[in-house]
């Protein structure tokens, strides 16, 4: 019972953590708060749970979502940089008309993929580790994501990326567009999310328009306790923390759900970690006041 | 090479707080001129500059570098041979960034963004070089993240980030006014140390007068919008403080004494 409950928090952390990096590239990277997240996680698992039921090959469909999430970033990004629209609305106005757009490929609110075969059918290891062939192809794609990443921040164009929301007055003045950038990075993002989407759809078997409510908050959450965890300084940590951070945040949400809180109080009790954690440093720091005054 | 001809700048055009910030500004640049510019506050020193950086539109007139109009260019593509240090010492690097990244993303200036490794052995060794050129030990502190350096050491990074790819132009303003008179002293060293090695062609803005005549060939002053007062060569190097608070007066009646210009004569 115990090892199912851990080990489904821990397949599940790393499938949301996909999505939490992909949070992290925009508000704490690129310094871009976007909401577009709610809807292109659902995009992803629109995409491959429509493409599944059609009959393509599910791995071909995590390609394809992962695109299709690529085209959403776009969109967030064209509005925001050749339109003007403030990044905080461009991601709504995207999320707002995704809602309509996952409809429409959906062609209804729900579609169940029980009897269909997902990645996680055709993949199959033999002999006795057969039972972890979730987990293990689970982290497969992780590592992945994880390495290319890495690696792209280590390019021209990851520095560029990096320096973009660190300093864009710098980054123009060495010659770099930083409206293209931005773009790039919301691209890369949402690419992420909505892989991380079709992945959600195809291990939970279903694919529902209102999967995707609260996201973004589900994936701060994971950002946050990822940095309060590992530190902020070095993205070679950051980036797997993040990882780590998601899977404790599932964790929890499980214990809560255990400890006989309803479904329906989880974006409650959300709000309340991230609200939590995003308040630690000024708790600690009146709390460090008082202590200052005592020791004088 | 570098030409403004009639260029008019006014910010908030159309309502009752227009203001116009540059009116009708001649001005020919020589290849090796290292002009200063004085003027005191709102004389519109800093918006002749950005205008040339290509920060926003002018409102007329143009503006032609090497025969080529680069009015309506974006200033990211002006970056290309533009060079820039900013009086702020925060802005001309990335603070999250080490000291290595920030001069790789200046040494790929004129490369194309790419999936290329922005930092190999290669241009380690050119780093390591550049940096112990500007004498401050940074060369063995490579790894250290911008934030945690002095205003001193930024301002000496960020003006080697905007000459480490030889500029046309470099554009200065007042990138020593925020540091403490003994760093300032420094950078100005290097500043010129660099200028003259390169032989670039610069515009200074500065506040301090007796910088204005100590460094580069040729003067400008500033006020309302205008270029009051032009003076090179060997007129320029017979100059005093006191010449050119005479003009000034003589120029604008108001007098230069309200001005923060006379906080730093010394």
């Amino acid at each position: 019972m115990y090892l199912g409950f851990l080990v489904t928090s821990l397949e599940q952390g790393l499938i949301y953590g996909i999505m939490a990096i992909g949070v992290y590239i925009t508000f704490r990277i690129l310094d871009f708060a976007d909401l577009t997240v709610d809807g292109s996680i659902t995009l992803g698992a629109a995409v491959s749970a429509k493409m599944i039921i059609i009959g393509y090959n599910p791995f071909l469909t995590l390609i394809v979502a992962t695109f299709a999430g690529g085209i959403a970033g776009t969109i967030t990004g064209f509005l925001n940089t050749k339109l003007n629209i403030a990044p905080l609305l461009s991601g709504i106005l995207t999320m707002t008309s995704l809602y309509s757009i996952n409809l429409r490929i959906m062609g209804r609110p729900n579609i169940p993929l029980i009897s269909n075969e997902t990645i996680f059918d055709l993949f199959y290891i033999p002999y006795n580790l057969s039972s972890y062939n979730e987990l293990i192809l689970i982290l497969l794609v992780v590592l992945v994501v994880l390495i290319t990443l890495i690696l792209f921040l280590k390019t021209k164009l990851g520095f560029a990326l990096r320096a973009t929301g660190d300093n864009p007055v710098m980054v123009r003045s060495m010659a770099i567009n930083t409206k293209n950038i931005k773009m790039i990075g919301l691209i890369i993002a949402n690419s992420f999310v909505a892989l991380s989407g079709s992945l959600i759809g195809q291990y939970q078997g279903f694919a529902d328009i209102s999967m995707g409510i609260g996201t973004i908050i589900a994936g701060l959450a994971s950002v946050i306790i990822g940095e309060v965890i590992i530190g902020r300084d070095s993205f070679y940590f950051i980036i797997p923390g993040i990882i780590i951070g998601s899977v404790l945040y599932r964790g929890s949400i499980s214990f809560a759900l255990m400890s006989g809180f309803a479904a329906s109080d989880l974006k409650l009790l959300t709000a309340l970690i991230v609200i939590l954690f995003l308040s630690t440093p000024r708790i600690k720091k009146y709390l460090g006041g008082k202590i200052n005054v005592k020791t004088d | 090479m570098l030409k403004l001809i009639n260029v008019t700048k006014t910010f908030n055009t159309n309502t009752f707080n227009a203001t116009k910030a540059l009116k009708n500004i001649e001005l020919e640049v020589k290849n090796n001129d290292f002009i200063t510019i004085i003027g005191g506050n709102g004389a519109g020193k800093s918006t002749l500059l950005n205008s040339i950086a290509g920060v926003f539109d002018l409102t007329c007139g143009d503006i032609i570098l090497s025969d080529k109009d680069i009015t309506d260019m974006p200033e990211h593509k002006r970056a290309n041979f533009i060079g820039r240090v900013f009086q702020d010492p925060l802005m001309g690097t990335s603070p999250e960034m080490t000291i290595e990244e920030n001069l790789s993303m200046a040494l790929n200036k004129d490369t194309n963004l790419s999936l290329k490794w922005a930092v190999n052995k290669k241009k380690r060794g050119r780093i390591k070089e550049h940096l112990s050129e500007i004498n401050l030990g940074l060369e063995n502190r490579l790894d250290t993240k911008v934030k945690f350096l002095s205003g001193g050491q930024r301002q000496a990074l960020t003006l080697l980030m905007a000459t480490i790819i030889e500029p046309e132009i470099l554009l200065l303003d007042e990138h020593t006014a925020a540091l403490d008179p003994a760093t300032a002293i420094k950078i100005n060293e290097l500043t010129q140390k660099i200028i003259s090695n390169h032989k670039i062609t610069t515009l200074m803005i500065t506040h301090n007068m007796k910088d204005a005549l100590n460094f580069g060939n040729r003067l400008l002053m500033m006020n309302h919008g205008k270029i009051i007062f032009d003076v090179q060569g060997q007129t320029k190097k017979n100059m005093t403080i006191n010449h050119l608070l005479e003009i000034f007066q003589k120029k604008h009646k108001q007098g230069f004494y309200n001005d923060r210009a006379i906080l730093s004569l010394a």
